[in-house]
Order: structure tokens, then sequence, then C-alpha cells
């Protein structure tokens, strides 16, 4: 018996690592399944069929756009900053995945379980537009260059609000560790308080993530796909890949601050006997509908209407929504020890 | 002990090196890609001390933040490189000036250091108790004891905003606005008019 403690305290960094390239593997895989999902939403949406040809229902098409982005040439220009050119989308793609390592997909479950979590996945989240910002500039070409400008002042615009709205739910949680956040107490008038700020997030998230209504610095009609246009192949589908992993990352972020991860809906306690890692996929399969469907329903903003809702409608609003928090709790005494 | 040896001199290392390049890279957008490496790694050596918060924050701010609008800036920056190299060198006697002084007041400032007697103890346990997160211990500090001190900083950095907007803000006339309310009051009553065209006659 005390051989076999021992072996288990040697191979605890090996489990580590296991869970590590679990969630990895995990979030890639949900990233190809989502790119096939978002096409067969919006398929349904625009009354078209989506993908269908490749294996049944279109399945394997995912692996077939990975085994194509991979067998093509990378290509980078001759007046390009080489280094920068190519460490612009690793960057943004090792940022993507490195911030799943806060994440609590249940009860313990979590490979890192630091006291200021939702601090890294802020920090983590507002690094990811210098993979964006880098490109632009690198590949030495206008059209990426206006796209990395306007990804640069998109991001940094909503990350403000986005900031403020974090700071409403530590009000009512008084905790940042992301367990902590999703376990706090939360009564009915607290949720019903933090219910508008839902909105905006979720509205500040399209925004973070340079995703539809608010893909200027991609602009396909405009700029030609913006900081992206310069790449090819393998560069390309990194851009991608942490484009859609920002996407669940931002979707579960939502789901741990306001959508109770891993807890039954509406605390319905006849509910429990489901896994907590079903509640938290459902949940945040909900928020990453959202992002298809705002997608597949909303034309293009224009970029001064962006940065209006920005600065003069969410800015005051979530600051005006951090002091009536702090003073309806305060108020009725509230405030979590 | 040993890993977290490794880990400050790993980021020391390269918090020294980019700052060396800092200064020394030819490209100017590199130097602020430099810059930004040196703050992420003063971030990491925080967090080494057990200042997770003030870390955390160090990412946020300065790189997520304040060096994007750097970056900005010197990207959009139409410079010739070796025309800025040329004159460069008649700046040399002044910066060492500049050097010696700030070395010197340096050393005037740790000259006089002195640790407390249990600085072992400080050291091990950078906020007070297990039970209060670094995060609280702070906001206890900032918001009781040097409130005064921090509101003011927070005044002074408003008005330089303040000063900011209004020295670099100019109306330009003959710009098209718009306004969202105005446009959201229109009717189609007040825009539109339903008008019986008769044949040969035009509006």
């Amino acid at each position: 018996m005390i051989e076999i403690t021992g072996i288990f305290a040697v191979d605890w960094t090996i489990i580590k690592l296991a869970a590590i390239l679990a969630v990895t593997v995990g979030v890639l895989l949900t990233v190809a399944y989502y790119t096939y999902g978002e096409r067969k939403i919006m398929g349904a949406m625009q009354r078209r069929q989506g993908p269908m040809t490749v294996g049944p229902f279109g399945l394997l098409q995912p692996i077939a756009d990975g085994i194509k982005l991979f067998s093509k040439e990378t290509i980078i220009p001759s007046q390009a900053n080489g280094p920068v050119f190519v460490i612009a989308p690793m960057m943004l793609f090792a940022l993507s995945l490195v911030a799943w390592a806060v994440i609590p997909f249940d009860k313990g479950w979590v490979i890192a379980n630091i006291n200021a979590g939702i601090l890294y996945l802020f920090a983590v989240s507002s690094m990811t537009v210098y993979g964006v910002i880098m490109a632009g500039w690198a590949s030495n070409s206008r059209y990426a260059f206006l796209g990395g400008l306007r990804s640069a002042s998109q991001m940094v615009s909503y990350e403000v609000s986005m900031g403020l709205i974090i700071v409403c739910v530590l009000l009512c949680t008084g905790t940042q560790n992301l367990q902590g956040i999703v376990e706090a107490d939360r009564p009915v008038w607290m949720q019903i308080l933090l219910f508008p700020m839902l909105i905006v997030f979720l509205v500040s998230i399209l925004a973070e993530t340079n995703r539809a209504p608010f893909d200027l610095p991609e602009g396909e009609s405009e700029i030609t796909g913006g900081f992206m246009v310069e790449y090819s192949a393998m560069t390309y589908a990194l851009f991608f890949l942490g484009e859609y992993s920002a996407m669940i990352l931002m979707s579960a972020m939502t789901n741990i601050l306001f959508l109770g991860a891993w807890l039954p809906p509406f605390g319905i306690e006849a509910l429990a006997f489901v896994p907590g890692i079903i509640w938290f996929a459902i949940k945040t399969l909900l928020v990453m509908f959202v992002f298809i469907w705002a997608r597949a329903t909303l034309p293009r903003f224009r970029y001064d209407q962006l940065m209006r809702l920005g600065w003069k409608v969410f800015l005051p609003l979530t600051l005006f929504w951090v002091v009536l928090t702090a003073g309806i709790l305060i108020t009725f005494d509230a405030l979590p020890s | 002990m040993i890993i977290s040896a490794l880990a400050f001199y790993f980021f020391a290392g390269i918090l020294v090196l980019s700052s060396v390049l800092v200064i020394t890279a030819k490209n100017p957008v590199h130097s602020v890609l430099f810059l930004i490496l040196a703050f992420f790694n003063s971030a990491g050596l925080f967090i080494l001390l057990g200042a997770e918060f003030v870390g955390m924050i160090m990412v946020i701010v300065y790189v997520g933040a304040v060096a994007v609008l750097f970056l900005f800036v010197v990207m959009m920056l139409d410079i010739s490189f070796a025309d800025l190299r040329k004159g460069a060198m008649q700046y040399v006697p002044i910066g060492l000036i500049i050097g010696a002084v700030l070395l010197f007041e340096l050393i005037a400032v740790f000259g006089t250091w002195s640790m407390s007697d249990d600085k072992l103890a400080n050291l091990a346990a950078p906020s007070p108790g297990e039970s209060v997160s670094n995060t609280q211990a702070l906001g206890k500090i900032i918001y009781t004891d040097y409130v005064l001190a921090f509101q003011g900083a927070g005044l002074i950095l408003f008005v330089a905003m303040v000063g900011a907007i209004v020295l670099t803000h100019r109306r330009r006339p003959g710009v098209r606005r718009q306004s969202v309310a105005e446009q959201h009051a229109r009717k189609p009553e007040d825009v539109l008019k339903v008008q019986k065209v008769t044949p040969g006659t035009g509006v």
C-alpha cells in the first residue's frame, strides 16, 4: 500500500500533464466542431444545407479543412517583418489556450485553482490584442494595417466596460477565485440586479473577439480580411483556431460569471443528479450559440457607431451599475464578508 | 525553492535582456514590443513574490492598455530611422548627466535603507494572515489609511486626462455628425409625403 501511495505521489505531475493535454485536445476538438456547428446553424438560418458532402451529415468537414490548411504552402511576403509576422499567430493561439488553465469545468475540475482567477482571465484576454496588432503591422500591407488598428482600438474600448461588469459581479460574490464566484450565494434580487450586465457582457464579448456584428478588423467587404489578409496555410489556421478558442473561452467566462457554471439551472435540486460538467457544457454551448445567432442575424456596425456604443453607452452604463450595485449591497447590508 | 529561484532568474534575465533591447533595437516598433516583454516579465516577478494582484494589474493595465496605445502611436509614425540615428550622438552628454543624477539619487535612497527586523516574516507572508487574500489586504490599506493619497492620485490623473482632451480637441467646421436621438425621433409622417401624380404633369 505504501508503495502505491508513493507511486501516486510521483505520478501527480503526470496527472497534471494529462489534464493539461486533455483540456487542450478538448478545446481544439470543440473548436473544430464549433466551426461545423456554425456552418450548419447558419445554413439552417439562411435556408441552406451547410456542409454535407464529407462524411455522414458532413461531419468530417472540419477534419478535411484542417488537412487542407496543413498541406498548403505558408507564404511569408518578402516585404513583411519576418519574425513578428510568424510570432503573431503563434502568440494569439497560445494565449487563447493558456487561459483555459483556470477555468473550472466542475467542482474541483480545474488545472490551476488560483486566487486571482478572474484577473488572470482578464489579463490573458486583454493580451490577445497583440497577436492582431502585430500581424497587422508585420504584414506591411495597408489592409492588414487598417485591420490591426481597428482591432486594437475596438478591443481596448470594450475591455473597459468588460472590466467594470466583472467588478459588479465581484462585488456580489466577494471573491476573485472562479470556483468561489460560481458557488457564491446569489439570491434572486441579486440575479435580477446583474441581468442587465449579462446583456452588456454578451455584446462586449462579441466586440472583444472581433465577431459579427463587430467584425470590423476582418471586414471582408471593406478591408478584404483585415489583419489576416497576408496569412496563408498554418499561420492562417492558427488565427482561426485562436479566434474560435477565444469565443469558446468567452462563453465559458460568461457561464462562470453569470450562469452558474456546473450548478443545475435555477437552483433546482432535482436536477443535481446530472453531472456538473454536463451543465457546464450545456450553458457554454448556449452562449456559443448566441455568437452564431448574432452573426447570422445582424449586419455589420459602422466603425463610428461601434466606438459610440462602447464609450458613450456601455462605459457610462456599466460605471453607473458598479455604483448602483455597491450602493444596494451597502444599503441592504448584503456585502459578502 | 529551487524552482522559484530558477523562475526568478528566468524572469529577471529576460527582463534585463529585453530592457537592453528596448534601447538598442533599430526598429521603434520592435523597441515597444520588447518593452511589452519587459512589462510582462516584471509581472511574473510580482507573482513570484506572492503579489498576484499587482502582477495581474500590471499585465492588464500596462500590457493590455498602455502599451497598446504606445504601439498604436509608434506604428503610425512615419519616420526614417536612419535620420533619427544621425543626430542621436549629440544628446549623449545630457543623457549621461541625467543617468548620473538618477544613479546618485538611487544610491542616496538605498544607502540609508534599513531592513526591518521581521523582514523574513514579511517576506514569507506578503498578505496579513492566511484567510485574507492579497486583493483584500491591498484594498483595506488603500481605502482606509491612504484614502486621501489614493483619491489625490486619481484626481491628478483625471485632471491630466481632461487636460489632454482639451488641448487636442478641435472643432472642425462642416463635419456632418450623426445625432442618434434625432434619427430615432424621426417619424414617417414628418419626412414622407404621398403624392398623387397625374400623368403628363410631373410632381
